[in-house]
């Protein structure tokens, strides 16, 4: 039985590591010319060099080893002064070579670290390695239930992705993080996504698979000081499914542990409906995957001064970024924390680049639009709005010509395709009511119509006027400045507020 | 003279000069194919017609005024373990029967370039383990000078086809002798470049650390102009080498070893070597003094240990170059019946596939590589191999080449050693420390053994990128022993 996560974490300690593949976004492939444009018909990205064609030879992308070191810098890393790469040997349908170009031993970059912040704390995750290696082809399996190869009918493969540079970010083992494991799992995760973004080096696109990671969990008994079996979850697609594997594996290892039972050493697969992992191939039987140094590749040995120049030219980094901005905006650390999360810094910063002021840039993302990206589980960025179309909704609310309501009408338009923020407008007939002969006329029927309340505010009793006001907003489809209507009324019942 | 025993240098200038065009030369050579084809089967794929269309297209490209290489209309045997578009590629594997690449090889897009013309694809033990194309898939080439004798191999149907006047030139891969060793027992010219020198891009892999493309011919001249031709930095090949080559065309016509330092390996030679390959090989040696080299032993004592590091490191890179042959893309495919895995289809497929030596190989290899015996074989292996590179080094701090028989005996007779892969591995015992240190070295004849009347070969060995001092004692040799003999060494051949 899986235990539920407070009485898993009172029992357990849990201890993280975490590989990540990010899919470089060159323009070729790692060891070839061939394009590596997402979505192209299966097979037509292909050469003699990534389907393996007899005598064909892999040649390295520098730029890829450029966007490795500079991703290496970012991460605090030292830059190996020279290094191979090496054949990682294994039979399987969609790895054209039967081995994978990768490192072993040698990594391009090693021992850097990345601070990330949770719940106000600063957590250090220490990164162990990052290398350079090649994708493999993708396999679609084709009949069966479960759309794995066991089972399937027959698959297909699309050698598109073979040989698309990838490279692998791992982490040392991260103790320590107790109770905020998940948390921590998608604050890293979220971290390198946004150093990635900056550094320009991938498009970190989580559903075309162009991140993905493989979670590793292990849980030791409270107070013990030796390390428990870990499980390794693969294909966790999306920051969600970070934390989410995190939190399941941890109530389903302690599950196992509270009944007395031992932890295999295992590949876990995540599977997104139920939030849930179930076991893969058992480590036991792993594969010897006969590493040697690639013989068809001469060794990497950057230049230092080129490294030098390299590091001199990274972009502002986001952690840094992130402290400037909230410098900047005023904003709080928690505001600031919940940006993060929702991955929504690069919209408040547009929004407040196009003349939005940053509380209310940050209001709207973080508010209504939030809510409708959960709603509809769409990441925040991909939702039909523009950072332009939101500023554009507050310049209308502070010159008066909307409310709050109307203005959340009017995105709901925007999101809705009815076109721009002016247009919905338009098309809605969403302006405030200014007209002050029309408001006068419509309190005048409300107050003949309440006579009661009408009275009660005649008579002093000012929050009387709450329901007349009321009433005027829904004769007024909420179109009346509320605010002017209190006035009004106020002033007809001789009265003042 | 017939045009089929004239040398390439000589088809090259009449081409050139318009007194024979690339189509008469190339049929006389298809002729010759027909008439000794039968007994020797140099090659596994000929094509009368296509050979035909590419001499007619350099006769036309000639015409037009177009300037190309010395070689320009010269046919070539060209081995089939280089890829060709229009000529299918095997490697002499079941695996690969039949499989028609779609690009060529850059040594084949340079042969092209300059305007030689490929009379067919030749015969090789299969992905070039061998030294004799007995374990060739398909048939066993035989020795021009006895048809009951092994051609060499890994190259020896290129070997054969120069020998039987077949071709004038040809391509080989020399990956631990697979040049040197075959040209010694058919008494021709077999050159192994400096590793990196000459592009594998397109050369179906065997051991990638140790593989290099090299050319075949009958005399000392005709290889420089053929390496020459085909030779050179490629972008597609990491390994390749992107310096300057000196020129060893110059070098093979600069016939002159006076005040050169020539070392002769003390570890190569003596017990368990054929008595006539020493004679010869001392006569040699004896030679090259008499024309004003200076001659002195230098010891490298690791050389014995060559052959050992050799059979560690090229089955392990074999084992994995060739875990790309599993029936999903091209090829041989066994057992895809609907009820099999992929798994399954693979296995079957790669045991059909594949001849006996190819899978001790890969086995070997795989071993080799394992988890728990890496370091004690791959890994020291590579360190026997850093050794060797480093004895070499200090010989050339004496001397300026090293020589050496390129084999312990003559050929041997087809069917002596199939059932003893030591005893064939040691056919390779000089020729490997080469491969090992990426040096150059080559094969010149240097006269027939007394007991059996078969060639003999002298191997000179020069540092990396010093190919220039293999050709320049090669054709000093090559003087000298043909004024002795009154012409070159073929010429005492039996006629087929």
């Amino acid at each position: 039985m899986t235990m539920v996560y407070d009485e898993a974490l009172d029992a357990f300690e849990p201890v993280l590591g975490l590989e990540t593949h990010v899919e470089l976004g060159t323009r070729s492939k790692m060891f070839c010319g061939c394009k590596t444009t997402f979505g192209a018909p299966p097979n037509t990205q292909v050469c003699p060099t990534c389907l393996a064609l007899p005598g064909a030879l892999p040649t390295a992308n520098t730029m890829a080893i450029e966007s490795t070191i500079r991703i290496g810098l970012a991460l605090n890393c030292s830059i190996a002064e020279w290094c191979r790469f090496a054949r990682k040997n294994y039979f399987y349908p969609d790895m054209p070579k039967n081995y994978q170009i990768s490192q072993y031993d040698e990594p391009l970059c090693f021992d850097g670290y990345v601070d990330v912040e949770v719940d106000g704390r600063t957590v250090r995750i220490e990164i162990e390695r990052v290398h350079l290696e090649e994708d493999t082809g993708k396999s679609t399996h084709v009949g069966g239930a479960t759309g794995r190869i066991h089972g399937a009918d027959y698959s297909i493969v699309d050698y598109n992705r073979a040989g698309i540079p990838l490279v692998e970010i791992v982490t040392k083992p991260i103790p320590g993080t107790d109770r905020l494991a998940p948390e921590v799992a998608r604050a890293y995760v979220t971290e390198l996504r946004e150093i990635m973004r900056s550094l320009g080096v991938s498009d970190v696109r989580m559903e075309e698979g162009s991140l993905r990671c493989d979670v590793n969990v292990s849980l030791m008994p409270r107070g013990a000081s030796e390390w428990g079996t870990r499980t390794e979850t693969k294909n966790v697609n999306s920051l969600r499914s970070v934390e989410r594997a995190v939190r399941s594996e941890i109530e389903r290892q302690a599950g196992v542990l509270a009944d007395g039972g031992k932890i295999v050493q295992e590949t876990r697969h995540f599977h997104e409906d139920t939030g849930t992992t179930t076991s893969g191939r058992s480590k036991e039987e792993a594969q010897d995957y006969r590493y040697f140094p690639e013989p068809d590749l001469v060794p990497i040995a950057p230049d230092p001064a080129w490294v030098a120049e390299l590091k001199a030219a990274l972009p502002e980094l986001p952690s840094v970024r992130r402290k400037r901005l909230q410098a900047e905006w005023g904003l709080s650390d928690l505001d600031m924390q919940a940006m993060h999360n929702a991955d929504a810094f690069d919209l408040v910063e547009a929004t407040v680049a196009a003349g939005a002021p940053p509380a209310d840039a940050r209001k709207w993302w973080m508010g209504e639009l939030a809510r409708r990206a959960n709603e509809t589980g769409t990441p925040l960025a991909d939702l039909p709005i523009t950072p332009a179309d939101i500023a554009r909704v507050t310049e209308l609310v502070a010159s008066g010509a909307l409310n709050d309501k109307l203005a959340r009408e009017v995105l709901e338009g925007v999101l809705a395709g009815e076109g721009t923020p002016d247009e919905v407008v338009e098309k809605r007939g969403l302006q405030i009511v200014n007209d002050e002969g029309e408001l006068s006329a419509i309190i005048d029927q409300v107050l003949a119509d309440n006579a009661d309340a009408a009275d009660k505010v005649r008579s002093g009793k000012i929050a009387a006027a709450g329901a007349l006001v009321g009433g005027v907003m829904r004769a007024s489809k909420g179109k009346a400045d509320a605010a002017r209507a209190r006035q009004l009324i106020l002033e007809k019942l001789g009265v003042s507020g | 003279m017939s045009l089929i025993r004239k040398t390439a240098a000589e088809l090259g200038s009449m081409i050139a000069a318009g007194e024979v065009s690339s189509v008469e030369v190339a049929e006389a050579h298809l002729d010759r194919m027909t008439e000794v084809e039968p007994k020797v089967k140099a090659f596994l794929h000929v094509d009368r017609e296509t050979t035909i269309a590419q001499a007619r297209a350099v006769d036309t490209r000639l015409r037009a005024g177009e300037r190309l290489g010395p070689l320009a209309g010269v046919p070539i045997a060209h081995k089939d373990i280089f890829t060709t578009r229009d000529m299918p590629t095997t490697a002499a594997s079941m695996i690969l029967e039949g499989w028609r690449p779609p690009y060529d090889a850059t040594v084949t897009k340079r042969l092209r370039e300059a305007g030689l013309v490929i009379l067919g694809k030749t015969n090789l033990d299969e992905f070039a383990m061998g030294s004799s194309t007995e374990n060739s898939a398909f048939h066993t080439t035989c020795n021009p000078w006895d048809l009951t004798k092994v051609p060499g191999g890994s190259s020896g149907g290129s070997s054969a086809a120069v020998a039987a006047y077949e071709a004038p030139l040809s391509t080989g891969t020399d990956t631990g002798g697979s040049i040197r060793q075959p040209a010694s027992v058919t008494g021709i010219v077999g050159m192994k470049p400096t590793y990196g020198g000459s592009s594998r891009y397109g050369l179906i892999a065997f051991a990638s650390s140790l593989d290099t493309p090299g050319p075949f011919a009958r005399t000392v001249l005709d290889a420089a102009l053929l390496q020459e031709a085909f030779s050179g930095h490629d972008a597609m090949d990491s390994t390749s080498i992107d310096a300057p080559v000196p020129s060893v065309v110059e070098a093979a016509r600069h016939a002159d070893v006076a005040g050169m330092r020539i070392g002769v390996v003390k570890e190569l030679g003596g017990d368990g070597y054929q008595p006539g390959v020493l004679a010869r090989y001392n006569e040699a040696v004896q030679l090259l003094e008499s024309l004003g080299a200076k001659v002195v032993e230098v010891s490298c004592p690791s050389f014995t240990t060559a052959l050992y590091a050799y059979y560690l490191i090229a089955p392990s890179e074999c084992s994995s170059n060739l875990a790309r042959f599993d029936a999903m893309r091209y090829g041989l495919r066994v057992g895809d019946d609907g009820t099999r895995s992929a798994e399954e289809v693979m296995a079957l497929t790669r045991a059909a596939g594949f001849g006996p030596e190819v899978k001790r190989r890969i086995m070997l290899g795989t071993y080799a590589l394992s988890s728990g015996y890496y370091d004690a074989y791959y890994g020291q292996a590579q360190k026997v191999r850093t050794v060797i590179s480093r004895e070499f080094e200090a010989a050339y701090q004496q001397v300026d080449v090293l020589v050496s028989p390129t084999t312990p005996t003559t050929a041997f007779a087809i069917g002596e050693r199939v059932d003893d892969p030591m005893a064939m591995y040691l056919a390779d015992l000089c020729t490997i420390p080469s491969n090992l240190a990426g040096n150059a070295a080559i094969s010149v004849p240097c006269g027939l053994a007394e007991e059996d009347g078969l060639p003999v070969g002298l191997q000179i060995m020069a540092p990396v990128l010093a190919d220039d001092r293999c050709y320049r004692v090669g054709a000093a040799v090559e003087q000298a022993l043909e004024s002795r003999w009154g012409g070159p060494l073929l010429k005492e051949a039996p006629s087929l």
